[in-house]
């Protein structure tokens, strides 16, 4: 009961979900199934709030190292959520005015929104911009040309930085026009050695084939992973054996 | 107090006192607002004479008014008793400069904004609270942290709950009583869908991971959320990122132009393409040891790997600094008021 | 010298890419545009569709990469809307709502002829990622009764007579990762046919290579493609020129430039360390 239905049910949706796509009878079954997927996933969100809450309460009670955050991650969190479920400050809806709770959660001016606008977003954004003052790190510490798959790393990296901004331009303008003018050739030929033009060129290129050969590889791999998930095979999902 | 330590009590308390000074001063960080009235009625009286004009102009033509606008009309003058005295006021937000109208004189509509601007400054010092774990890790660092973990998570909640699961659950399994609280424009003829009692049941279930006992039933709602998936994604990696992406590699390798003469440039590309391509995949067989000709031409789709990685570093580069960008954008433009590159504050 | 970077503290690097950046944005620093040919493909697509084409614009990016994509969600709003296009906006990620937003106080401040509900609609968002797209493929309806102020769609002029998004004329994605421009092209693009060009971050513009020109008709790649796209426009329609919010990817630029010539260099220093103690013997 406790793993054979799940696998039935797996099994059952999943290939509902194949037939569906290729029988048009099926079809609408299909479309409930993902309809019905939608909602669960939205309950995946409430159930991932609800996990970080149990998380936080179960450190504040145990009262480990940092339980101190915790609580003010879990203030955050209620805050927040009392915020937005509540609606407040939001206006209603100017079309049913007589509707209290029929305005937009995300109204400009309502408390969730100002959440959003001057928590959310500025944190959030600063979080991963961080990642631009450990790139500049990691390049000075980590990447050596030790061999010839790094050297042919490190150099397609350079054109690439290079070609993406002005410098690219910069710095390949004045040798083209040397050798166009001193080798004759004409200029629009000479454009595509541009650095800018040139790491476009490595992009649809190179960087393609490369990307299309790791595609097809993960196709493979997601098609067989599905399969043994359909057929059973790969339990993983159910977790321990309980 | 060592050398260090003073070092960064001065310079804390020049950088205080400078931004002290310039926020007594008005001189950053300030935010306005338009208000804007709002009287239900008058709106609502309003519309319905707009449509009266549009009704005189249509007959004026010798034709009638659109149905569409004559049953609006009749529904805004059912509702005018439900919206008697129904008022608020609301805002947007402006920049500095639409202080002054056209005339440079003062707009009335427009005032000073407290709650946003202690946004601003709010957004400004969590923004240096998280650049501070640049020097070392700190109590403020994991202040902000702590705040946008528990900030993010239930954003999420909020925006799935309102969207997903009252739109198209509850919207779906009790539409009067959706109707009558938060979502009015459902149509009266709705009726409710008995057949969504299946979500509503997997939603429970799935929640009942977070109770003490019974967990082991929301294995239930998570098998149908992997069974999906791994349907779904069967179907189409297999159709747009392996059936697809080998007719997109299948293209003649020798091109010829309509006088007969080869098109260098497209065969050079098609060529390298198909050979790129096998390369690559004949490196990923890892059943065959890679020796002899496959060793070497495994050997060219590690290079051309590497050339893909070497271009997907530089990407994330370029990316990563774009991000820090905007954000000392943000802080020199709307906080401090150094840069005014879209000219918010021209005129002032 | 060489002893100097061996031993450096990596907030010295810190404080060098803060200098990198900031600097240009207080100096104004920017460079001209050249837009490259891919840049002018997808410019083309949006350009030669005909006057009042339905473009599906599905914002899916969030906060983090805000910086990124921000300048060329604006500047494919400001083109559908010059080519006065109908413009449905949607997302899959719930921290891209106000993102929707922003673009709708674009084209209310800049476009005051184009009328919500007649023109351009915010249909917000919706949970389940690429589940979403699978159901609007089919029947818009099942997943978006409502828009994102909780109207009714069958109320709403401009999408009365949408049944699906088989229906659109382009898809313009703008994506920060999953669910995104992969999502989109898999479960809509490829199966149905539906014509889609794509924006995206640095890091998520190489792995969609492979999808052009068969799936993807074209991708603007980070902040450099938004500056060189909003060059385009500005050269199409040069009535924007007054408009100095049109130019937001170009005014990043400038430290783009600096920033990646830092990181050439601490890459090449790095290199010359690391080479200098293999030569003593030290690695």
């Amino acid at each position: 009961m406790k793993r054979t239905v799940p696998l039935i049910i797996a099994a059952t949706v999943g290939f509902v979900v194949i037939i569906s796509w290729f029988i048009p009878y099926a079809q609408s079954w299909g479309q409930n199934v993902m309809i019905w997927f939608d909602i669960l996933a939205a309950i995946a969100i409430v159930l991932g709030g609800g996990n970080l809450v149990k998380m936080h309460l179960r450190k504040v009670s145990d009262r480990r190292s940092g339980w101190g955050y915790s609580l003010i991650t879990l203030l955050a969190f209620f805050t927040t959520l009392a915020i937005g479920l509540s609606k407040f400050g939001v206006n209603p809806s100017e079309l049913y005015p007589d509707y209290v709770w029929s305005g937009n959660h995300l109204q400009e001016g309502g408390g969730f929104w100002w959440i959003y606008q001057y928590l959310y977003l500025p944190l959030a954004s600063t979080m991963f911009a961080l990642l631009a003052f450990f790139i500049a790190s990691a390049a000075f510490r980590a990447f050596r040309a030790k061999n010839v798959e790094a050297i042919i790393l490190l150099g397609t990296a350079f054109f690439v930085l290079f070609g993406k901004t002005y410098a690219g331009v910069i710095v390949s303008k004045a040798p083209l026009e040397w050798i166009s003018t001193t080798l004759g050739w004409q200029t629009d030929a000479l454009e595509m050695f541009r650095l800018d033009r040139f790491q476009e060129t490595i992009m649809d290129t190179f960087n393609a084939w490369g990307n299309r050969a790791i595609m097809i590889g993960i196709a493979l791999g997601v098609a067989s992973l599905s399969l043994k998930v359909l057929l059973g095979v790969d339990r993983s999902y159910l977790g321990s054996q309980e | 107090m060592n050398r260090c330590m003073i070092v960064w009590t001065l310079l804390l308390a020049l950088g205080g006192a400078y931004l002290l000074a310039r926020a007594v001063t008005g001189h950053m960080g300030l935010a306005y607002i338009r208000q804007r009235s709002f009287d239900a009625q008058a709106e609502f009286r309003g519309q319905i004479a707009e449509i009266d004009v549009q009704e005189q102009a249509t007959q004026a033509a010798g034709m009638t008014l659109d149905k569409e606008k004559a049953e609006r009309r009749n529904w805004l003058k059912t509702r005018l008793p439900a919206v008697q005295g129904i008022r608020w006021t609301s805002y947007d937000r402006v920049t500095p400069r639409e202080q002054l109208n056209r005339n440079g004189q003062r707009d009335p509509d427009v005032r000073f904004s407290w709650s946003n601007t202690i946004g601003i400054w709010l957004a400004a010092l969590g923004t240096l609270c998280i650049l501070s774990f640049l020097y070392g890790d700190n109590v403020f660092y994991k202040l902000a942290e702590a705040v946008i973990v528990g900030t993010s998570a239930a954003y999420a909640m909020v925006v799935g709950f309102w969207s997903t699961v009252m739109q198209n659950l509850f919207g779906k399994f009790v539409p009067s009583l959706v109707r009558a609280t938060v979502l009015p424009s459902i149509p009266e003829s709705t009726q409710s869908e008995w057949i969504y009692i299946v979500p509503l049941i997997l939603s429970v279930l799935m929640l009942w991971r977070l109770s003490p006992v019974g967990g082991w039933i929301s294995r239930w709602p998570l098998a149908f959320f992997i069974g999906a998936t791994a349907g779904f994604r069967l179907v189409h990696y297999l159709h747009a990122d392996f059936v697809q992406q080998i007719s997109s590699t299948i293209v003649p390798l020798v091109v010829f132009k309509t006088d007969g003469s080869v098109e260098i440039g497209t065969t050079l590309k098609n060529s390298g393409m198909v050979a790129s391509v096998l390369a690559c995949l004949v490196y990923f067989f890892f059943s065959i040891e890679h020796r002899g000709s496959i060793g070497r031409i495994a050997r060219v789709g590690i290079y051309i790997l590497m050339i893909t990685f070497g271009a997907a570093f530089a990407a994330t580069v370029m990316g990563r600094i774009s991000l820090i960008t905007d954000r000392l954008t943000f802080l020199f433009d709307d906080w401090l008021w150094w840069i005014d590159p879209i000219g918010k504050r021209v005129g002032l | 010298m060489i002893e100097f970077f061996r031993h450096l503290d990596r907030r010295w690097i810190f404080l060098a890419m803060f200098f990198a950046i900031a600097i240009p944005i207080l100096t104004g620093l920017t460079f001209p545009e050249d837009p490259s040919p891919m840049v002018r493909s997808v410019f083309q697509t949006v350009d030669d569709l005909p006057e009042g084409s339905s473009i599906l614009i599905a914002c899916d990016y969030d906060p983090a990469s805000k910086g990124e994509l921000e300048p060329m969600d604006a500047a494919f709003t400001r083109h559908c809307a010059l080519k006065k296009h109908k413009i449905f906006y949607i997302t899959l990620w719930p921290g891209a709502v106000p993102m929707i937003k922003k673009n709708i106080d674009i084209l209310e401040d800049e476009f005051p002829n184009y009328k919500y509900g007649v023109n351009y609609v915010n249909l917000g968002f919706q949970a389940g990622q690429e589940g979403v797209i699978k159901v609007i493929v089919n029947e818009l309806q099942d997943m978006y009764s409502f828009d994102d102020d909780g109207t009714n769609l069958d109320g709403i002029p401009i999408t009365r007579d949408v049944k699906n998004i088989q229906q659109m004329d382009l898809i313009i994605n703008i994506s920060a990762g999953t669910p995104g421009a992969k999502e989109w092209i898999q479960y809509a693009a490829t199966p149905y046919g539906i014509p889609m060009i794509a924006g995206t971050t640095g890091v998520g513009a190489p792995p969609l290579y492979p999808y052009i020109p068969d799936q993807l008709t074209g991708i603007l790649g980070a902040i450099k493609a938004a500056a060189e796209y909003e060059q385009v426009l500005l050269e199409a329609y040069p009535e924007q020129c007054n408009n100095p919010r049109s130019r937001l990817g170009q005014q990043r630029m400038g430290s783009q430039l600096v920033g990646h010539l830092l990181i050439i260099g601490l890459i090449v220093v790095g290199n010359i360390v690391y080479f200098s103690d293999r030569k003593r013997g030290k690695v």
